[in-house]
């Protein structure tokens, strides 16, 4: 019996394991199920424009809009607001950034799309998100952004927005800079902001 | 059998002084100091209602600062958690399922007095916080990032209290399902198990499947804070929102955690004091079991305001929804079996017919905010508050309450009073809902949980929910009373099977039980099986 009682033990203490490892394996899941439905807002891939196929028949507004996370010294702005597009069309767009410190500050913008169903079809040729930015005290920066809304985007999606969020890495990752920069660096990569 | 499990030379006289509770190996003991520790606890996270209440008496800010409003409520709810109603099951448990199986102990003793001892090393270091620089916990007891990546220097005691709860918690579990696979007297089928120990098997899988996920969570806060990881922060390409995933996978099923042993209590004490055998009894064990499984796929009706895709809400509000038919199976079942039953109305039974009444309140209100279109309206308002204190006091509480009275002359050889044991049931019963009913009025007018401060059209209700929360908290004093008067012997001596209707093991074994339980294992068959 007693080989029972801990044949038993040993068992639930793999199980338990196995589940301490099932939390962890829930962040790549959640991911893949992301990109999977197409929700969370995380934008497409970097795409090849494909002119050939330009829906001229319809127009969809995008919208831009743009954020500094907390106590980020930056102005961050685009140069315009709303454009109207024609599905497939390629069209480009400038932000601003200007560091309103008075030392030098690295940033990463996170892209986000809404509503979460466009963000399967919103796809970026080029992109000032997808590499960490650096502007010395008081530099302005005009930065491009290059994207095309994929013609196949349903019918009844006429509107979508598109979000940057600035966050500092220099400061927010000091510690982990040193440490686990690379991490990061690939973890942003996998995700293909 | 018994060179295995009698792990100590002394049989029937106990080791004396403090060496017998700090080296326990004895079910018993160790059920003892759960119980005295989850009372403990009550008491402690009680005081900090009262401070939240008293609060909460008047709109604008009276006796503390927000920041320690927010540390109240969120600590409250870590100690009543982790700390009474968890150790309040675990301490139920080791009393009562040696002796319900025939068994003379646990399967593991050791680790069993290891898993309780590890409980006052993490709430030392969950209550050290409010003694550092940047105060206790005050994010919520959900411990949302990036909210609670703000604490202070508490911020790695909660951690890692909550990784010492976890592991305590799991190694309970291990050992009750160890104990109850093992060590069953012959005869002693699964189907033949009382529902207590049912319902305990049940509850032990599901800590054994979530406990682990919370701890990888809090671990990738750890990581996020310290070490760089980006698991929850967008600037890393990280995700809050998937925190709160990771979090109600865990918490969903812990809600059934500490409901389950609540409902095998009353699955007891209802065939008792109605003189008939439990109704439906193989559906309460697949009831049971399936609300276990269920619970796994409904964790997202906790974040229906996050922007999840309609897909989404959709499967989580149907599958919610689905947990209502097992339990309206086992509330039915309780409800036949007192059906024509020759029912007298003893202390266990008033605080069980207490859980039906009450948990099934709770239990309404809970498919009211899973139909996810009204969640909105809901959501973080004191409807909620109403709603899971509905469900957590008078319906777990009640079911602990039960269990303590139902089996107290047992665990002490004489007969808990009466007279006071009404009087905690009918005090605590009205006052109970003095404190809870009307917030569900203030939270569908809109009245937000968590905030120290309030309109002043709430004024009346806050008033009289502050009132009911004194008199609830006062009413609990009479039974630490009667657990008081118990102990020292004080009372008429209570016979062995001590109620007149009580069937199983632990009601042929002397009360109060010997050290060790059962040292022959006694021949079960259908007459001698529980009820």
């Amino acid at each position: 019996m007693q080989q029972g009682v801990e044949r038993t033990a040993t068992k639930l203490a793999i199980f338990a394991i196995a589940m301490f490892g099932f939390g962890y394996a829930l962040v790549p899941l959640y991911d893949v199920f992301c990109e999977v439905v197409g929700i969370n807002g995380k934008t497409g891939k970097v795409v090849e424009a494909d002119i050939d196929r330009v829906d001229m028949d319809r127009l969809v507004t995008v919208e831009f809009d743009t954020n500094v996370n907390a106590d980020f010294p930056w102005e961050f702005d685009s140069l315009s607001k709303k454009i109207a597009v024609h599905p497939g069309q390629v069209t480009e767009v400038e932000y601003v950034a200007v560091n309103r410190s008075d030392r030098r500050i690295v940033g990463r913008a996170v892209p986000s799309v809404a509503p979460t169903k466009a963000s399967l079809y919103f796809n970026k040729t080029e992109c000032f998100c997808f590499t960490e930015q650096a502007l010395e005290p008081g530099e302005k920066k005009v930065m491009p952004v290059r994207f095309v809304v994929d013609a196949d985007l349903p019918e009844k999606i006429k509107m979508m927005t598109l979000s940057y969020t600035f966050f500092e890495v220099s400061e927010t990752d000091k510690v982990a800079r040193s440490s686990s920069n690379e991490n990061i660096k690939d973890n942003i990569n996998n995700k293909t902001l | 059998m018994s060179e295995a499990v009698a792990h100590d030379d002394h049989h029937d006289h106990k080791p004396t002084g403090i060496g017998r509770w700090l080296f326990s190996t004895n079910h018993k003991d160790i059920g003892t100091m759960y119980l005295v520790f989850s009372l403990i606890m009550f008491f402690v996270g009680g005081a900090m209602a009262m401070v939240i209440r008293a609060e909460l008496f008047q709109p604008g800010l009276q006796f503390v600062d927000p920041q320690f409003f927010n540390s109240m409520t969120t600590v409250h709810a870590l100690v009543m958690i982790f700390g009474a109603l968890m150790p309040a099951g675990v301490g139920l448990a080791n009393w009562m399922i040696p002796m319900m199986i025939g068994a003379p102990d646990m399967a593991m003793p050791r680790m069993n007095n290891m898993s309780f001892w590890i409980l006052p090393f993490a709430f030392t270091l969950l209550l050290l916080t409010f003694f550092m620089p940047g105060g206790a916990p005050a994010g919520g007891w959900t411990m949302y990032p990036p909210l609670v990546l703000q604490l202070g220097d508490g911020f790695p005691f909660l951690i890692f209290a909550v990784h010492f709860l976890g592991v305590s918690s799991i190694m309970g579990a291990i050992n009750i399902i160890a104990t109850v696979f093992n060590m069953r007297a012959p005869g002693m089928t699964f189907m033949r198990l009382p529902l207590f120990v049912w319902t305990w098997i049940i509850t032990a899988f599901l800590l054994i499947a979530s406990m682990p996920v919370l701890a990888g969570a809090v671990t990738m806060l750890l990581t996020d804070k310290y070490f760089g990881t980006a698991f929850f922060n967008a600037a890393g390409g990280g995700d809050p929102v998937l925190f709160q995933h990771i979090f109600w996978f865990f918490g969903h099923p812990e809600v059934y955690i500490l409901v389950l042993p609540s409902f095998g209590i009353i699955s007891q004490v209802i065939p008792t004091f109605s003189r008939k055998p439990l109704f439906g009894y193989a559906s309460m064990v697949y009831a049971t079991a399936s609300i276990a499984f269920l619970s796994f796929f409904v964790w997202a009706h906790h974040m229906f305001t996050v922007g999840m895709p309609l897909t989404g809400e959709l499967f989580f509000m149907y599958a919610t929804m689905s947990i209502a038919v097992p339990t309206g199976v086992k509330i039915f079942n309780w409800m036949a079996t007192m059906w024509k039953g020759s029912m007298t109305f003893e202390t266990p039974m008033l605080f069980s017919i207490g859980v039906l009444f009450m948990f099934s309140i709770g239990g309404f209100s809970g498919l009211m905010m899973g139909i996810t279109p009204v969640d909105f309206q809901y959501h973080d308002t004191y409807f909620i508050v109403a709603h899971f204190h509905y469900v957590i006091v008078p319906g777990i509480i009640y079911g602990v309450f039960a269990g303590v009275y139902y089996w107290l002359p047992k665990w002490t050889g004489v007969m808990y009073d009466e007279k006071l044991g009404k009087l905690h049931f009918w005090l605590s019963t009205i006052s109970v809902n003095v404190l809870f009913f009307p917030m569900h009025f203030i939270g569908l007018a809109g009245m937000p949980r968590r905030i120290p401060d309030y309109n002043t059209i709430f004024t009346g209700w806050n008033q009289i929910i502050s009132i009911g929360g004194f008199a609830f908290g006062l009413s609990q004093l009479i039974l630490v009373w009667v657990v008081i008067k118990c102990a020292r012997g004080q009372g008429e001596k209570a016979t062995d099977q001590v109620w007149e209707s009580a069937h199983g093991l632990e009601w042929t074994l002397s009360s109060p039980p010997p050290f060790h339980s059962f040292t022959t294992p006694p021949q079960v068959t259908d007459a001698t099986a529980h009820s």
